[in-house]
Parts: C-alpha cells; structure tokens; sequence
C-alpha cells in the first residue's frame, strides 16, 4: 500500500507554489498525498493525519515565521494518539540568514524527525521518506 | 380524482388535496395526531374536516411524510469531530433525520450506556477515510456489541474495514454502505442518505406504528424534513421545463427546534479567499434543538440573553427571564397579554438569527506578511436572494419580514455571511412537504403551485 503523506503550508502563510511542486513531485514518487493547501493551523494537519492514518506530516513555510507556527506540534500530535509520526519541516523557516546547522538543530529538538533549508530538491526529502518509512 | 398529501407531524397531521389537472391545492385540513392511540384516528379526524369543507371524499392516490412520535432519531459516530463526525451529521440532518448526539473518538462504556438510554431508530457508525484509520471504528463495532438496546446500524467508514465491523456486530441488523468521507475533505453523503431513507421505509414506520394505517395511504415516503428538503430543491433548480427561483435559505421556526435550509454553493466572493473545514453540500439543512418559541425558550435566552430580549420586546430585562420561565413550564402558553406577545415577537427574531448564524458561514480577516486574506468556513450566503419563512410561529405571525430582517446580514455581525437583501416569502399554507411529496411523480405541478402559494407580502411571487 503507498505509503500517505499530509502536506502544507502552515500558519498565515499563502505561498502556493511550492506546495504544488511538493504534491507533483511525491505523488509521481509514489506515495499517496494528501494536501490541505495553504494556511494551514496545527490542528489541521493532525486531524487529518488522525482520519486518514497518515505516515508522515510534511510542513513547509516560506515567509519566514516557521519558527513559531512550528512550536509544539509535535506534542499536539502525542495528545492525539499519532506521537510516533515522522515530522517534516522545510522551506524558508526562520527570520533572516542563519547558520543552518543551527536552526535544524532547534527544529530537531522540538520533535521535527527532519528539518531542510532553503533550496532542497524535493528528491532529498523523497529519498528520507523512503529511508524513514522503509519503502 | 383528486391527490392527498398527508403529513404526520409531531402534534398535527396536515392534509393537502391537490387537483392534478388544474395543478391547484383544493383543500386542507388538520387535526392532533394521534401517536398515542393510533395515527388513523386524527387522520379520520382530519379527513372529516376537509370533507366538511370541500366535499371530498375520494382521492386518486394518499401519499405521506412523517415527524411523528419523534421524527427518525439518529445517533451518529465518527472518528475527528470536524472531520467524519461532522460529515455523518450533515448527511443524517441532510436525510431528514433529528441528529439526537453525535460521538467523535473511542465510544467508552458510559456512552454506550447512553446510547441505550437514546435508543435511537438507527445508528450511523462512521471513522476513517477508505484506506485510513481503522482503529476507531473497529473499537466502536465491538462496544456496541454489549449495548442494552436494539437498532440498525448503518456501516458507513473507512471501507478496508466495514466487512470486520459487519462480522463483529453479527446477530445486529446492519447494512453497509459506501464512506461517508471516502478521502479527506470529501463529503459523499448520497449513498448514506439513500440507505437511511430505505432503512426508514422498511423498519421504522411499522416499528412506530405509523404503518397500520397502510390500508389509508399508498405509503409513507419519507420522513418530514426529506419532504422539506425536496420541495426547497426543487423550487431553487426547477424541472427541466420550468425555471426555479434560484438559490435560496429556508427558516422553519418550531416550538421545540428550529430548522435552517439553505439552496446554494455558498462559494466566496472573492478568489482571495481560503476555504478552511469541510466543504459542504449544495443542500444543506441544519437542525437547532436549543432554539425554538416554546419548549426551547429557554435556549433562546441563553444564546442571546436578557438585556438583548428585552431591548427587541421592550421589556425589562427581569420580565423577560419571568415570562420565558413561565413559557418554558407551559408551552402552551397563548400570547394573550401584551408582554407576551412583544416577548414572542422578540424570541421568534431572536430564534431566527441565532439558528441562521449557526448555519451561514463566517469569514474572518487575517493579517498575513504578503498582505490581509481572507479564511472562510461553510457557506457564503452574503448573494443569496430569496429567504423563505415556513413553521406556525411565523406563518402566523403579522410581521414576519419584521422577524425575517433578523435572518439576514447585519453590520454588527459583519463576519456572518448571511444573504444582504433578499425577498422574504412566506409558506402561508404550510405546503413546501406536501410539494415535496408531490415533487416524487409531479414535479411541474409542485413547482407550479410553490410559486403560486409561496407569497411575497400577500402576493405571488
């Protein structure tokens, strides 16, 4: 069975475009994804995770306050009863130029099981899925 | 010969004679239904009346919907409370039934329990997208299994595992049928409310003992509020020769509940604007059991409180919990005092905002870095252009565009999208259920005689 991914933007963040990039480029490497868009709050990509039994979250955020929309998502997801999801983070995820080493660092200890910074191919998260999710 | 139109509501059984050739109503008659004893009673009592007045007596066909002895009492089960809870609800409401509770999660020992107090006519168990959680509904199967009452369960979750919640409710009466959410966002209500309806059909009305009255009528078709839906659609689509009003919103003000229908896409305005929640059908109906002019009194004071009922009925705000106090011990209560029917002419007003509130979507501004956008939940009904006015507290009432104006937009309220202007039509002879049964074999002359009855200021639309 593919193994299902749910994608979006989260928080106040309207940026599209890579979202769409994101589904094209998981759904053509095999997985099933589902898209909850931009604007995405906490409790979304969770309930949807919960209904649909998801394998992973996959959060992205361009506009910079990623940082704080990110806070606590992963001990929402322990309240849930889904702890044990893979958290994916990625895009333009904090406010100006920082050493990446840094910020994957904090994201790492706030439960995010992979953080990317600005640029990643979508093929370097594809093949962390299929490590991660043993496909 | 003429048609018969029954139907069996919770304290009146209403008749409505059509003449299929002139496509006009030729008569109408009421009387108390008679649940405790026998329907047929207050059917004769009614049919003799209508006798009385149009010397009818022989009709080419009797077709029925009923509300009675509590309507079709359905409990709903699901897995996220926004998510398949909500869509088991909407499809339950959107087939006519009274939603009693709706459970989200793991059912535990208590709410079985409750659910065997509810004893409801069916339950709609429901979890998980098809190929999604299976946990939840699965769990839920085997709860209901120990539950002290008996019910058909209507099986309609993740469909990986509706043949495993069958089997382990063996012994129940159970059907299956296609997720009422096959994939995330995705509302599939058809097949449920097929199910119900037929479900309906073949069990409840003779386990209500609406059946006896089989040899009187050709058949009850539908419970009350499917009849109601039908004839809304109908008059907002039309039939393929006939054009329709259009998309419209419905209020039916009751003693106990007040119902909200809305006709219409409810897309938003403007293509800035992001969709949040489930999406939500076409025809949508919404049931408010908190809010009505009598029984639930009560539940309009709390929902608005009593400074605001007293500034619409001019009363002091201690008169105004006195006098719902008194409403609420006795519904009987006529509006024979001035007080009274200032009070009742601010809770109808009330009532109605209050339940069209719930039912209109809201929009709420927010401030993103790359500029302000908008975040709509539900139906935008902001460009709907027809509001109708059905139910005895306001068919009945001298002002009702007064009541009506309550229903719709307002400045104050700017984040609820109810329709800005809209012309208000009143169902003076109580027959949108009637035309909705006459809807199955004649639609042209349903919608025919809705656009002649259904009356704008006294006159036709």
């Amino acid at each position: 069975m593919k193994k299902k991914l749910i994608i979006g933007v989260i928080g106040a963040d309207v940026h599209a475009v890579g979202n769409k990039i994101l589904d094209h480029a998981f759904t053509a490497a095999g997985f099933e994804v589902i898209n909850l868009g931009v604007m995405v709050s906490q409790e979304e990509y969770i309930e949807a995770a919960v209904e649909c039994a998801a394998d992973a979250i996959i959060v992205s955020s361009l506009y910079g306050h990623g940082e704080l929309d990110c806070r606590g998502l992963r001990e929402k997801c322990q309240e849930a009863g889904i702890g044990d999801i893979l958290l994916y983070v990625g895009g333009n995820i904090v406010v100006g130029k920082q050493p990446f080493e840094d910020v994957e660092r904090r994201f790492l200890d706030m439960g995010y099981n992979r953080a990317y910074p600005p640029g990643t191919d979508p093929e370097t998260a594809i093949g962390h899925l299929n490590a991660d999710l043993g496909v | 010969m003429p048609l018969l139109l029954i139907d069996f509501g919770s304290t009146f059984t209403k008749l409505t004679a059509v003449d299929l050739q002139a496509g006009e109503v030729i008569g109408a008659a009421g009387a108390h239904t008679t649940v405790e004893t026998d329907v047929g009673e207050g059917l004769n009592t009614a049919l003799s009346e209508l006798k009385r007045q149009t010397g009818l007596n022989h009709f080419e066909r009797r077709l029925a919907c009923s509300s009675a002895a509590g309507g079709l009492r359905m409990v709903v089960c699901g897995l996220v409370p926004a998510l398949t809870a909500q869509a088991a609800k909407i499809a339950s409401l959107g087939a006519g039934a009274k939603v009693v509770k709706t459970y989200a999660y793991e059912l535990t020992r208590e709410d079985v329990d409750e659910i065997a107090q509810t004893a409801p006519d069916i339950l709609l168990l429901t979890g998980g997208t098809d190929g999604g959680n299976r946990a939840c509904i699965l769990h839920n199967a085997k709860m209901l299994v120990d539950c002290q009452a008996r019910f058909p369960i209507l099986i309609a979750g993740n469909r990986a595992c509706a043949a495993e919640c069958e089997s382990t409710l063996a012994g129940w009466e159970t059907a299956r049928c296609e997720n009422v959410m096959p994939g995330l966002g995705k509302l599939n209500v058809e097949p449920v409310q097929r199910h119900i309806r037929e479900l309906f059909l073949r069990r409840i009305i003779q386990a209500k003992g609406l059946s006896r009255e089989a040899a009187l009528i050709d058949g009850i078709l539908m419970p009350t509020p499917a009849a109601v839906l039908r004839g809304m659609e109908l008059l907002a689509k039309g039939t393929g020769a006939l054009p329709g009003l259009g998309e419209l919103v419905a209020v039916d003000l009751g003693g106990a509940t007040t119902d909200v229908y809305s006709m219409a896409s409810g897309a938003p305005d403007n293509g800035n604007t992001v969709m949040k929640g489930l999406p939500e059908p076409w025809v949508k109906r919404t049931v408010e059991g908190d809010i009505g002019m009598r029984y639930s009194a009560d539940g309009v004071l709390a929902a608005v409180g009593a400074d605001e009922l007293g500034r619409l009925a001019n009363l002091a705000s201690d008169t105004v919990i006195e006098l719902v106090g008194q409403i609420a011990v006795n519904p009987a209560t006529l509006p024979d005092t001035q007080a009274l029917a200032a009070l009742d002419c601010a809770l109808a007003g009330a009532a109605v905002q209050v339940a069209m509130t719930r039912h209109a979507g809201t929009i709420e501004e927010v401030y993103t870095p790359t500029g302000p956008t908008w975040l709509q939940t539900g139906k935008n009904l902001t460009g709907v252009k027809t509001l109708i006015l059905t139910g005895g507290a306001l068919i009945h009432s001298e002002r009702p565009e007064k009541i009506a104006g309550h229903a719709l937009y307002s400045q104050a309220e700017s984040a609820s999208l109810r329709p800005k202007s809209a012309r208000i039509l009143v169902d003076r002879k109580y027959i949108i259920s009637a035309m909705g049964l006459l809807a199955e074999d004649h639609p042209e002359t349903a919608l025919g005689i809705l656009k002649r009855e259904l009356t704008e200021r006294g006159k036709p639309v």
